[in-house]
């Protein structure tokens, strides 16, 4: 191999790469917060939901997870175009990114919600809870919690997948590594910082998750083992 | 300008290259991912580390990424003229065998400590207890993950387009360039990859039942 390996040409690109990291992060964060509700929210309709409400939430996941995340994001892109919305790369990408996350965390809480056992209703119902409280105390939240960590690698997976934003020019940290390599002509290092600090993201992602584990579940901490 | 047969018939050819790329990286993943399962669950801990360091690298980085750093690294050691699949290929097989690998350790371990044991205990080789005891075990559990992967692999070769491989989707960016209708092209694409994709995740629940009902 005669390739001279050159990362100094990248240095006086490390800001840009800091805001590619900070956007992609931003990006991640909105599309988890919104894509958490609107799957909750599916899981729970598909769970209880009037039956026309089951058959739409069950069409969505489908149509979701079986077409490609690049595809949804083109169609979203064009699709706010086409009915005459005027919406910036990064809105699209969030928007697309929701819709995307949304399916596939139904089905990750459906899974916890199948899950909670039917004497933890009746118990519930002996205690008095009403059917929020029932909702809320014994179903949503533990059910969430028994899921927790496939929530987690779903969203570290979004956080990757959003790279792929980049292909409608999202402004985060795979097209700033695009217009670097454009720019330096060092393209094989431009991807393998790129490559690093995505690993580095996702360790980042992993800690958060388990941290904020801690303050959400603190039953989880008192019994001191996972449920 | 609308939508065309002609059209149609370009995106179907595209739908084909999908799913040749789709084979390669499933066949390509498999071979390398079996290896590194094999690998996670060696005795030896040297072997042990250096099959997680690459999981957890590949798992850490987007595909995307992967893709483009096969795409420029091929040219960088001097394959300068290859043409796009290679590149698309490598980037997909590399990409597939560590989540293989991750599915299949998880196979072989959920095979109960005892069925290992008693495989020694009969005085079996470590060859024999892994073709003869274990792997007849592991790839019943295994089966319904693994089908449900391929659903992802379909659906990520989609990326493949960005290095320049005339998938479905770029197939579909050229005739979205031609006539400038992306709604409608992008719908047609999408039927396209859900075509192939739902059976495969049907497939993939139905088995999973199967094993379900079995276990009860």
């Amino acid at each position: 191999m005669t390739y001279q390996f050159d990362f100094s040409a990248l240095l006086p690109y490390w800001p840009l790469f800091l805001e590619g990291v900070w956007l992609t992060l931003k990006l991640s964060v909105l599309a988890t917060i919104f894509g958490f509700v609107v799957g909750t929210l599916c899981a729970v309709a598909r769970a209880d939901g009037p039956r026309w409400l089951k058959t739409v939430v069950a069409i969505y996941v489908e149509m979701i997870r079986n077409t490609p995340l690049l595809v949804q994001i083109f169609l979203v892109y064009f699709g706010f175009a086409s009915l005459g919305l005027k919406v910036t790369a990064n809105t699209a990408a969030v928007a697309a990114l929701v819709v995307n996350v949304g399916a596939y965390t139904c089905e990750i809480v459906r899974a916890g919600l199948e899950s909670i056992h039917k004497s933890q209703l009746e118990a519930a119902e002996c205690l008095g809870l009403t059917r929020t409280q029932t909702y809320w105390h014994v179903i949503v939240r533990p059910a969430i919690e028994r899921v927790y960590p496939a929530l987690t690698s779903q969203y570290v997976l979004l956080m990757l997948a959003s790279s792929i934003t980049s292909q409608i020019s999202a402004e985060e940290l795979t097209a700033v590594a695009n217009r670097i390599q454009s720019d330096t002509f060092r393209s094989f290092e431009t991807y393998i910082v790129t490559g690093v600090l995505y690993i580095i993201l996702s360790f980042v992602v992993r800690l958060a998750f388990a941290l904020f584990a801690l303050v959400i579940f603190p039953r989880r901490r008192k019994l001191g083992t996972a449920i | 300008m609308s939508l065309t047969p002609v059209h149609i018939e370009f995106i179907a050819t595209g739908a084909l290259w999908t799913v040749g790329l789709s084979a390669i990286a499933f066949v390509g993943g498999s071979i390398l991912g079996f290896a590194l399962a094999l690998a996670r669950i060696s005795p030896v801990p040297f072997v042990r580390r250096c099959a997680s360091t690459y999981i957890q690298i590949v798992q850490g980085t987007p595909l995307l990424v992967t893709l483009f750093l096969f795409y420029f690294g091929l040219a960088v050691v001097g394959f300068d003229s290859l043409p796009a699949i290679v590149a698309a290929g490598l980037g997909l097989v590399i990409y597939s065998s560590a989540f293989l690998a991750e599915i299949w350790r998880g196979c072989l371990e959920s095979v109960p400590k005892t069925q290992w044991e008693a495989a020694e205990c009969l005085a079996l080789t470590r060859w024999q207890r892994m073709v003869r005891v274990i792997l007849p075990q592991a790839m019943r559990i295994a089966t319904a993950p693994t089908v449900g992967f391929l659903v992802q692999i379909v659906k990520n070769t989609s990326l493949a387009s960005v290095v320049g491989f005339v998938e479905l989707a770029q197939a579909g960016k050229l005739v979205n360039n031609t006539i400038f209708e992306p709604f409608t092209v992008f719908i047609v694409v999408a039927a396209f990859y859900f075509v192939i994709c739902y059976p495969l995740s049907a497939w993939s629940r139905s088995l999973e039942r199967k094993l379900n009902a079995g276990r009860r």
